[in-house]
């Protein structure tokens, strides 16, 4: 598949978006100026880029606790993700739902999840939607290794398969669930052994290679359009940093060897190397780029902080409850 | 005695049932290698290797329902779910499996086992890392529920949990793991090493469970509370000048009725905190304990100071959380009813 200048550039973006987005979190966290646990998704950057490249604002996505990426990816904007980690008025959910819980439907988001493994039934139920309109959009799951584990995975992959939905499970195996090594916890290596026991056709691509995320993706999309039903793709990847936040707490549970090597394979870098190798871009080209986010990144952080916090009321609003507006001041 | 934090007096209360029984076996998630991303079982697989302290999958049903089958079978697991708020896909097993099998065998085998989990809020965890669904467990037939506020009693309860012969859930509120949290979110926590609760007997004891603990005297007005709530009380009593007598049940199920009685007869007046939302929590039952026991002692109607009918917030988290200022004001309010 021969990709456009155009998908390329945009693929690019979307990377350094998440890239700049995870890095100025972690700083704020560690400023102490975000509450709340941070899942950063650096290192992660091409399976989220890759695969929403694939998908419209009609496509739905689901996620997980490590979820600014997906929404970045699937065009969430800067500022009300900020304010929202936050927790502030101005958030995409008014600061009610925070880093493990923020979601935006305008783009198809249907929200991180703190608790692993929730996303992949609501992916399930999204693609019926899609099938019962006959709109020819897909919902797509991205969920982690270890969640691959736990119940609601194996009830998703099943009723989606049995009911032949337009549905994509994107299995980012990054080897760790938490700090726990994949080998401690499952007898396979591979998540897409499982594919089979569903029905469903499983890819492994390497996950540090937005192009090839993005070409199974395609196939994965148009097959689920036309009626075939779910696949699952295993993203082979990396989290540079720490389970959350930042910082390794000073516990090894992986070797800085093992970290380094995956650095090595940093997904934009080695993209813009190979961008500029193959004559579609040059240094200065990327340069700009970046520059130009990092600005609007600035400002982002500037709105998130000059913004207001919600009222308190907001608490007993959005929600059935018998207690009266004002309980709670 | 040695002084610890709640963290370490759990772990040493692994050590000693692991140590004194081998039927004790640990699992859980990042329990082994990683020993808990709260350090409660530290050491624990390096000590006993990892047939006795393992990792389990994300698994949270599993790792219950795993647990029963081994309770059959004679072992006596205590298995950790990382935080309360993960225990859902496991409320099947807990519920329908390990609170009703010696019911339903008329007692040929039972599930004597423990799951631990941290509870509460006070940490900026959001809805889904802050929950204190104790109530979720009180209502079910056939388990205890226990609820520390203490490494003392952590140890203790712990210990008691293990060797009992029922399903036992051991809530620890998380926000107190380092030392008496008082709702004072912006004034550093006093660390239990310099706590008289920190002073942790050693090797073996236990506490009985059922059993509350007068945690502060008084006479104005009885304040019942559990967890983290205990020390709250103790702050808004002391911050507002009132003497008032804080209860800490310990557990929940069974419940030390007559020290309810006793404290509330005394006092007249009854003040019921907890984290969880107001509606069906624990504390509904608590004042229908009190109404009924002691309808013609009471000088005022019972109060209730409860998190708010809504999810754990996000933004918040401290007109949620029942502080020393809402409970300091119920407290005020009792008295001049
Ligand atoms: C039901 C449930 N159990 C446990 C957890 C705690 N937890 C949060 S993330 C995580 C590891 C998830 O691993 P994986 O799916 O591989 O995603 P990764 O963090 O590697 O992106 C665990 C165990 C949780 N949030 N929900
Ligand atoms: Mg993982």
């Amino acid at each position: 598949m021969e990709l456009s200048t155009d998908v390329l550039t945009d693929m690019h973006r979307r990377m350094v978006r998440i890239r700049l987005f995870e890095e100025a979190a972690g700083k704020l966290a560690e400023a102490a100026k975000l509450p709340g646990f941070l899942h950063l998704y650096v290192g992660q950057e091409a399976v989220a880029s890759g695969v929403c490249t694939a998908l419209t604002d009609q496509d739905q996505i689901t996620s997980t606790h490590r979820g600014h990426g997906h929404l970045v990816a699937k065009g969430g904007e800067f500022k009300p993700m900020m304010a929202e980690l936050m927790g502030k008025a101005t958030g995409y959910n008014k600061g009610k739902g925070g880093s493990m819980h923020i979601s935006n439907l305008d783009v198809g988001m249907l929200g991180a999840n703190g608790i692993v493994g929730a996303g992949a039934p609501i992916a399930v139920g999204a693609g019926f939607g899609n099938k019962l309109k006959g709109n020819g959009n897909v919902a797509a799951a991205f969920f982690g290794d270890g969640s691959t584990n736990i119940g609601a995975f194996h009830e998703a992959a099943n009723m989606a398969c049995a009911l032949k939905l337009p549905v994509l499970f994107i299995c980012e195996n990054n080897e760790y669930g938490e700090f726990t090594a994949r080998d401690k916890t499952m007898a396979i290596t591979d998540i897409v052994d499982r594919a089979a026991g569903y029905g469903m056709p499983g890819v492994i691509v390497d996950g540090m290679d937005v192009v090839a995320i993005h070409e199974a993706t395609i196939e994965a999309k148009n097959r689920a359009v036309r009626g075939e039903g779910p696949s699952l793709i295993e993203a082979k990847t990396y989290r540079f940093y720490n389970h959350h936040g930042v910082q390794n707490l000073g516990l090894k549970y992986r070797t800085d060897d093992e970290v380094a090597e995956w650095k090595q394979r940093d997904p934009i870098f080695t993209f813009e190397d190979r961008m500029i190798d193959a004559g579609t871009a040059t240094r200065d080209d990327f340069d700009g780029v970046w520059a130009e986010l990092r600005a609007d990144i600035d400002e982002a952080i500037q709105f998130a902080e000059d913004s207001p916090v919600p009222d308190v009321d907001q608490l007993l609003v959005d929600v059935y409850t018998e207690m009266p507006a004002g309980a709670t001041s | 005695m040695t002084a610890m934090t709640m963290i370490e007096a759990i772990r040493d209360a692994h050590m000693v049932a692991m140590e004194s029984d081998d039927r004790v076996v640990v699992f859980g998630e990042d329990v082994g290698y990683f020993g808990g991303v709260f350090r409660c079982t530290q050491g624990l697989q390096e000590r006993f290797g990892d047939h006795r302290c393992f990792d389990s999958p994300i698994s949270e049903a599993g790792i219950v329902g795993a647990a029963v089958g081994m309770a059959a079978y004679g072992l006596r697991p205590c298995v950790e779910i990382q935080f309360a708020d993960y225990v859902y896909p496991a409320y099947d097993q807990i519920v329908s499996e390990a609170a009703r099998v010696r019911h339903r065998s008329a007692g040929d085998f039972s599930a004597p086992i423990v799951v631990r989990m941290p509870t509460g809020g006070g940490i900026f965890g959001g809805q889904t890392h802050s929950q204190s669904p104790e109530a979720l467990f009180t209502h079910v037939s056939g388990l205890k529920t226990v609820v520390v506020s203490n490494p003392h009693d952590a140890k203790g309860l712990l210990i008691a949990a293990i060797e009992d012969d029922d399903p036992v859930v051991f809530l620890e509120p998380k926000r107190v793991y380092n030392g008496p949290f008082d709702g004072h979110h912006d004034r550093p926590i006093v660390p239990w090493s310099k706590h008289p609760l920190g002073d942790v007997p050693d090797g073996h004891y236990s506490i009985e469970i059922g059993k509350a603990r007068v945690h502060r005297e008084g006479s104005d007005l009885t304040v019942l509370a559990y967890g983290t709530l205990v020390h709250v009380a103790q702050a808004a009593a002391e911050e507002q000048g009132i003497d008032a007598e804080v209860i800490d049940l310990r557990t929940l199920v069974p419940l030390d009725v007559d020290a309810i009685v006793e404290s509330v007869e005394k006092t007249g007046r009854c003040l019921v905190v907890h984290e969880a939302t107001l509606t069906s929590g624990f504390g509904a039952e608590l004042c229908a304990v009190v109404q009924e026991r002691c309808l013609f002692h009471l000088e005022a109607p019972i109060r209730r100071v409860c998190g708010w009918d809504t999810p754990y917030p996000h933004a918040h988290e401290w007109s949620y959380f029942p502080g020393p200022d809402r409970v300091g004001r119920a407290m005020r309010e009792l008295l001049s009813t």
